[in-house]
């Protein structure tokens, strides 16, 4: 948690503001802060963004994950980069009174299920065992790039869980569980091969923070909605939906993030203390012994947006063109191609004016053959079986 | 009652025998049955692999030609002289730089050689001379008086594993005056301590973290590399680029040279309508476009969404950017942090790829039609391209003195010795990777207990523990071709192995679920047969008891 130089870390940022003041100097802050991007070490952002939890009452956990979503795309991560894993289709759901919307505002102000949602793991593909083989990277080699974990050493990665759970464990599809030891030995495991510089891990469930309480790898930041014991509440109900629409945690974290844009400076503590106990009535926890930078300088967008990291390129490499046997190509104008014309896609006019087909003649199936045979056997059983000469 | 004390007697009979069943036939079959199979894994190799001490050797041959030499001491040529420096990095990391060096005369070949006109000439008349290893060097040593390298140069490093290097005059020891210059010579193609702490950057935690150790890709089995043509502005400008002919004039070489590094795949795109995040300003002074460096970051962001990738490989993927800017925005151009123009006007992003900015000269607007027809120029392209392609591959500029000259490597865009340096770090990064990935294999199937290893993941870790230790002889002997194939077979089989699918950890019971599923299989019929046995020993102290009072 102690930075590398503890004591003097205000100088500069005084010394800044001292010239900030002095208003040609401005520069030299900007340069600062320039200079600062390079303190993180991280060169790329992922985000693992996970719903756990199935049906239609749990419709505030898919839009949870999807507002989420919503703004770590904002603040620039892009989908390549993005896992996300919704465990039941509220868009869709045949109780949606509003189909292909899952709105986080009540008043129906925010629809975030938008047209570029890219959903990876859907349905009953959200189970703790393809969670853990995303994290841990053993994935059977027929899954496709988007379904996979591709960080590397210099990864930052933000993951966000959210359904039901408990003191130790978390509910996926309301029939299995995650215990926090699974979770710890997993983050292990990613840190032995590598997989992260820096991990951010936010959790809205009830007595969230008894999952972050067994981590043990270095470079974790951990943060959670609830202590143990303590519920996570929802925030508002729709009349018009029926259900509620988000958690108070994530509804208070999303206003916050809603102010950061991907130039801002605002840094871990402010999200810290987000969502007081007023506001949340749960106490919403964090855990940073095992994060080795203070959060003081950690910024939000470190997590959560993607600022990539620029060097100008000074250097060229001197190519000699004549050592290539390249034919000097006149550019010569593209011949003219005949104009292409789309065929019929849907033959109306023949459809319309089909005769009906002439339906082949079918044997009487099992059903009309079985209750045939039951009439026949209920008549010759009431009235003797002398009336079968005279029928046949 | 004899009857009864029969049936007493065989009831004692079958309790015991029910208990001896139970505990000698049931309690191994059931501790058989429920075991996870796990084949067995070269644990002690692993521990081995565990502290790491590199002896990387360097074959190094010194020539001298006539002259350059006082008669006392060319009489003592030839012989061979060994120096080993030794830095220990951690208490489980050591690398050992052993530098075999034989000193000897020039052939009558090589003297013809380095009596040519220039020294590329001579460079080149000599390639065939060197015996052709990969990491080995080749030092020739030419009289302070020859006029082969031009005035103020004191070393020349050719495109390929030599160097030539102007002896000192004088009566004393040559060889001594010469050697600090030649270590120089050595350290910078092939690899210094700091290039090999870099590369063993996680074994070795280092404080300062360096853009250079960030800048450039892990080492990986491929990579993928996209060139992007970016046309905001399809109305006013119809570009045109001939990006197979420069991939295959100018690319392709250099990933050829590379190609025993890593396989490589490329294609191309040309994006429309794609524009940058970012309005740059518009500068009244040179009446052109800037886009300032504090800028820069944020204009990659936007742009990837729409890039794209292969969605079957799962290599690293470098992007290179050509972004032609619109009409309204020309000319556009790039500002570092003081405020200066940047000549080559493009910029690259750590482990991501480059983008450089295209201006297009306009004519006056009634005398061209739009859309105005561009053809790229595509050597000044990857001229850029290729520089920013080594800096990702970590290929950088070796900090020389005044004095040396190094030879532009070319269109290859790559020196032989720089690609040994690439080698040196590569094969050693690839043995620490393997350490790591074995020792936490190790340490997680030990630590969790009921993880199957199946036959196959067991073969990956033994042939991976083979290759390393393959590779870690072949780089203490010299071989640094061999050492490096060695080691990339070591990381693969490493990766597989590590990566296997089947080694989920899944079975993870706590205790009072493991109570709960086998206490009402057992207890049933553990009860009778325990409280049996009770009764056969209470009786048995009884009647042991008995005998004694009525004696």
């Amino acid at each position: 948690m102690a930075g590398a130089r503890p004591a003097p870390r205000w100088l500069p940022a005084a010394a800044a503001l001292l010239w900030a003041c002095c208003g040609s100097a401005a520069t030299d802050g900007i340069q600062d802060q320039a200079e600062q991007f390079f303190r993180s070490g991280h060169t790329n952002n992922w985000a693992v963004l996970v719903c756990t939890s199935r049906f239609w009452f749990n419709y505030r956990h898919v839009a949870n994950t999807l507002s989420v979503y919503r703004s770590v795309k904002r603040l620039g991560i892009p989908d390549s980069h993005i896992v996300l894993m919704l465990a039941d289709d509220m868009a869709c759901n045949p109780r949606n009174p509003k189909p292909a919307t899952v709105f986080s505002h009540k008043n129906m102000e925010l629809n975030v299920y938008g047209d570029d949602v890219e959903v990876d793991y859907r349905s009953y593909e959200v189970t703790v065992e393809n969670f853990l083989r995303v994290l841990t990277g053993r994935i059977p080699p027929s899954t496709p790039r988007s379904k996979r974990l591709l960080s590397d050493d210099r990864s930052n990665i933000l993951i966000y869980m959210t359904g039901h759970g408990g003191n130790g464990f978390l509910k996926f599809q309301d029939s299995e569980e995650i215990t926090n030891v699974e979770l710890a030995d997993a983050f292990e495991q990613m840190w032995q091969k590598r997989r992260y510089n820096e991990l951010l891990f936010i959790i809205d469930t009830c007595q969230g923070a008894s999952m972050y309480e067994r981590f043990y790898s270095p470079n974790i930041m951990a943060l959670a909605s609830s202590q143990v014991g303590e519920d996570s509440l929802s925030h508002q109900p729709d009349l018009g939906i029926g259900v509620h629409l988000m958690d108070r945690y994530t509804f208070y974290v999303l206003e916050f993030l809603e102010e950061i844009h991907p130039a801002s400076q605002t840094n871990m503590n402010d999200l810290f203390q987000v969502c007081p106990r007023s506001l949340c009535v749960s106490t919403p926890g964090h855990r940073t012994d095992l994060f080795h930078r203070d959060p003081q300088n950690v910024l939000i967008t470190d997590f959560f947006g993607s600022v990539r990291k620029v060097e100008i390129t000074t250097q060229t490499v001197a190519l000699d063109p004549n050592l290539v046997g390249l034919e000097t190509r006149v550019p010569n104008d593209e011949m003219a191609t005949e104009p292409l014309k789309y065929a019929e896609q849907l033959p109306v006019a023949q459809i319309i004016h089909q005769k009906p087909k002439q339906k082949d003649w079918h044997p009487p199936g099992g059903f009309i053959l079985g209750l045939w045979a039951l009439i026949i056997m209920v008549f010759f059983k009431t009235y003797g079986i002398k009336h079968m000469k005279y029928i046949f | 009652m004899a009857a009864d004390a029969a049936e007493k007697a065989r009831g004692k009979r079958a309790a015991l025998s029910f208990a001896a069943v139970a505990l000698v036939l049931g309690l191994p079959l059931w501790w058989k049955t429920t075991e996870t199979y796990r084949a067995s894994l070269p644990y002690t190799g692993i521990s081995a692999l565990g502290s790491l001490r590199f002896q990387l050797t360097v074959p190094v041959a010194v020539v001298f030609a006539k002259g350059a030499l006082p008669g006392a001491q060319w009489r003592r040529l030839p012989f061979a002289d060994t120096q080993e420096e030794e830095s220990l990095l951690n208490p489980k990391t050591s690398v050992t730089a052993r530098y075999e060096t034989t000193y000897r005369g020039a052939t009558a070949t090589e003297q013809a050689a380095l009596a040519m006109a220039t020294v590329q000439e001579a460079d080149a008349a000599l390639l065939p001379l060197q015996e052709d290893l990969v990491g080995a060097l080749t030092v020739y040593v030419i009289p302070e008086t020859s006029l082969l390298l031009p005035q103020g140069v004191g070393v020349y490093v050719g495109k390929h594993r030599s160097a030539v290097m102007r002896g000192t005059q004088g009566p004393g020891d040559v060889l001594a005056a010469i050697s600090a210059r030649v270590q120089q010579i050595v350290q910078a193609m092939s690899f210094t301590t700091d290039s090999i702490t870099t590369a063993l950057s996680d074994r070795v935690p280092m404080d300062q973290l360096g853009t250079d150790t960030r800048r450039p890709f892990k080492s990986s089995l491929g990579y993928e590399i996209t060139f992007s043509l970016l046309n905001p502005d399809p109305k006013s400008h119809d570009v045109h680029w001939d990006i197979e002919a420069a991939v295959n004039s100018y690319v392709q070489p250099f990933l050829d040279k590379l190609g025993s590094v890593a396989n490589f795949s490329v294609d191309s795109q040309i994006l429309y309508y794609a524009v940058l995040g970012v309005s740059p300003r518009f500068d009244k002074a040179s009446s052109s476009f800037i886009l300032s460096a504090l800028s820069l970051p944020h204009v990659i962001n936007p742009v990837e969404a729409r890039l794209g990738s292969s969605a079957t490989s799962l290599y690293p993927v470098l992007n290179f950017l050509l972004y032609v800017p619109e009409r309204v925005h020309s000319p556009l151009y790039i500002q570092d942090k003081d405020g200066a123009a940047v000549g080559t006007n493009a910029f690259h992003s750590p482990r991501w790829g480059g983008i450089m900015v295209y201006n297009i000269d306009h004519p006056a607007p009634d005398k061209a039609p739009l859309p105005l027809r561009v053809d790229v120029d595509m050597v000044r392209v990857m001229e850029v391209f290729l520089a920013q392609l080594r800096l990702l591959f970590g290929i950088s500029q070796v900090p020389l003195p005044e004095e040396f000259l190094l030879e532009s490597p070319g269109n290859k865009g790559l020196s032989d010795w720089e690609l040994d340096r690439l080698l040196w770090t590569r094969t050693v990064e690839n043995i620490a990777t393997v350490s790591t990935t074995l020792t936490s294999l190790a340490q997680l199937l030990d630590k969790i207990g009921n993880i199957v290893i199946k036959d196959d993941v067991a073969s990956e870790v033994y042939h991976a523990v083979a290759s390393a230790q393959t590779a870690m002889l072949e780089l203490a002997s010299g071989h640094l071709g061999s050492a490096f194939q060695a080691s990339k077979e070591a990381v693969t089989s490493s990766e597989r192995a590590f990566f296997d699918p089947s080694l989920l950890h899944l079975l993870y019971f706590p205790d009072d679920q493991k109570f709960a599923i086998y206490i009402p299989l057992f207890l049933p019929m553990a009860v009778p047969i325990l409280l049996s046995l009770v009764k056969i020993l209470r009786e048995a102290k009884q009647s042991k008891k008995e005998p004694m009072k009525t004696d």
